[in-house]
């Protein structure tokens, strides 16, 4: 099933919490709405849910427009970022609570619940109580729950926040999995960009309230439409520069720049973007020299102040000779130029 | 034995602060029931009985118990009400309400029991149509409810109010989207969540009710057999003289108020266990 939001807009007294958001999502994908904390996504996820009402704009389900319809017509699963569970019902009532209030006949009731088990991978969890299991267990009792009555729509809201590292990353490798498995069109609220690349076909870049870009990873990494996407998606240099003839200068290095009239500009390069190598006359001096595992962090002043960062494969020749205080030469390979004064 | 050697590992200060507090208890709440239970030992246990379970004393006693099931039934209903409404919407005036609902706590209950006179009373606000109705409210039994409602009117508001806050509303809003009715959320959700707030608030209702003094003396008068309580029987019979009778209907409330006190500690441990769980 598809969702269709038109111009929403949201404010919390003066404070706008969502500004004019408008997407679209075809039936059976799974989207991420990524962005900083206090963004709106999870109002934007509220609201779709019913939880809370726009004081603009209109959601589609199925093409049947639902704002007048209360949370419990609109048949959504959502999954809270502290599951929610009902802390007086065993893992089992739990699951069949939907079920029980929309009158599933009981023996239907119990096969789905045992189903659901099994594919969570809860079996032999049915009559323990939230209290007595691990993060990671309710939150797949929070999803099962919500799976339960077959919702057109699932929602999550940090579905993986409030679980640590690893069981985290488990969760995420297994929500893609479901996922696979049943097609329901699924949204999921995330501040973590990996965590948002690694699971959704689609990402939706959220900020101050706006959808600022939407796309595959792919093209939200390698063509940002703003400062502010190129800023928050994978670590990144910003140089300010002054375009001349199609060149943009950093200091002594001139940049090919395409598609932007003479002036000052914003320049965003990626760390992986710049390569730097050992060269004597060189045009800046490394300042710092850091290992992450399979990769080299190097930090260098171009003369004339800008700094920088450039991340390079740890085995590789580039790297040879590259010390604190030495001259280096660089060469930037991609690069996003913006208007001076443009974005976050 | 881990307790001594818990005492013996205290230093000084804390040694000190130990004693005054037990000291301190020790005269305010065990003096006064040992005074009772030696009084109650000296006049003998079947005579007291016997003053308590005949006649008028019978009659206060049961009225005592009415007035406190009364009270814990509309202010059990009332402060999980009140409390829903209070924490779980927004609206105009809902800090002044809910301020205003602890006004019985800082009020002393006989000047309560005298403004209801005003309203109620001879020459009244309100005389006028109840004596058309021929209905009575002050020196009889709908007086005492008032009276009695008014004192023990915080107590499960309180309790469940906090509990409400401290729940929050995500489990509220989760069965809200898997489809449940308001009904359904509130029998399903949000009472088994405040279950033990609610027994602990309407435990606290009956010893408070069981306990009122001032308010029903001064709306009912204390008329025997009439509007009579226990605690203001205990006050016409010390007045009459009656000490053994006085002494027997003390002792019975502090009975009950013992039993109440093991039920809100037996409410304490479940709250503790299933925090702990």
């Amino acid at each position: 099933m598809g969702i269709r939001v038109e111009n929403l807009t949201k404010r919390f007294g003066s404070f706008v919490a969502v500004e004019d958001v408008t997407f679209d999502i075809p039936t059976g994908e799974l989207v991420a709405l990524l962005g900083p904390s206090g963004g709106g996504k999870s109002t934007i996820l509220r609201i779709i849910a019913g939880l809370e009402r726009a004081d603009e704009g209109s959601v589609y389900l199925d093409d049947q427009r639902v704002d007048h319809l209360h949370p419990r017509a609109r048949r959504v699963g959502f999954v809270f970022q502290h599951y929610a569970l009902f802390r007086h019902m065993t893992v089992f009532e739990n699951i069949a609570f939907g079920l029980q209030v929309q009158r599933m006949p009981k023996a239907k009731r119990e096969a789905r619940v045992r189903e659901l088990l099994r594919i969570m991978g809860l079996e032999g969890l049915d009559d323990r109580y939230p209290s007595q299991l691990s993060g990671g267990q309710r939150q797949r009792v929070a999803l099962a729950r919500s799976l339960a009555p077959e919702p057109r729509l699932l929602l999550l809201d940090e579905p993986f926040g409030a679980v640590d590292a690893k069981v985290r990353e488990e969760l995420r490798r297994w929500l893609r999995r479901m996922h696979e498995q049943i097609h329901v069109t699924s949204i999921f609220v995330t501040h973590d960009q990996e965590e948002a690349f690694a699971v959704s076909d689609r990402v939706m870049i959220i900020h101050r309230g706006r959808l600022e870009q939407q796309g595959s990873p792919g093209e939200i990494l390698d063509e940002p439409t703003n400062e502010f996407v190129a800023r928050f998606v994978g670590e990144v240099n910003v140089f300010e520069s002054l375009v001349r003839d199609g060149l943009a200068e950093i200091g002594p290095v001139r940049v090919p720049v395409k598609a932007i009239e003479d002036g000052p500009a914003r320049l965003v390069v990626r760390c992986y973007d710049i390569r730097v190598w050992r060269a004597e006359q060189g045009v800046a001096t490394v300042t710092r020299v850091m290992s992450f595992g399979d990769r080299v962090k190097v930090e260098a002043t171009i003369d004339g102040g800008a700094g920088f960062v450039a991340i390079i494969p740890r085995r590789s020749n580039l790297l040879t000779g590259v010390e604190v205080g030495c001259r280096v030469d660089i060469e930037i390979s991609h690069l996003r130029v913006y208007p001076a004064g443009s974005g976050a | 034995m881990a307790g001594t050697r818990r005492i013996g590992a205290w230093s000084r200060g804390t040694l000190f602060l130990f004693a005054a507090v037990v000291i301190y208890l020790a005269v305010l709440l065990l003096l006064p029931i040992a005074a009772l239970v030696v009084q109650v030992a000296k006049t003998g246990l079947s005579s007291l009985f016997g003053q308590v379970f005949g006649g008028d004393a019978l009659r206060a006693l049961e009225m005592s118990l009415i007035l406190a099931v009364i009270a814990a039934v509309v202010n059990g209903i009332f402060g999980v009400a009140a409390g829903i409404v209070f924490v779980r919407h927004k609206f105009m005036g809902r800090r002044v309400l809910d301020a205003l609902s602890d006004m019985p706590l800082s009020v002393s209950p006989v000047m309560v029991g005298l403004a209801f006179l005003l309203i109620f009373g001879r020459g009244g606000w309100f005389t006028p149509i109840l004596d058309l109705l021929h209905f009575k409210i002050t020196f009889a039994f709908p007086g005492l409810v008032i009276a009695t409602l008014f004192v023990t009117l915080p107590f499960t508001l309180r309790e469940v109010s906090y509990v409400l806050l401290e729940l929050g509303e995500e489990e509220e809003e989760a069965a809200a989207i898997l489809g449940a009715s308001p009904w359904q959320i509130f029998f399903r959700v949000t009472l088994p969540n405040i279950k033990n707030a609610l027994a602990y608030g309407v435990t606290l209702t009956i010893a408070r009710a069981l306990g009122e003094f001032g308010a029903v003396l001064i709306i009912g008068g204390a008329i025997s057999g009439k509007t009579q309580t226990g605690t203001t029987f205990i006050n016409v019979a010390m007045e009459e003289r009656r000490d053994a009778a006085a002494y027997g209907m003390a002792l019975v409330l502090a009975v009950a108020s013992v039993l109440l006190l093991l039920v809100l500690e037996a409410l304490k441990k479940v709250e503790i266990k299933a925090d702990e769980e």
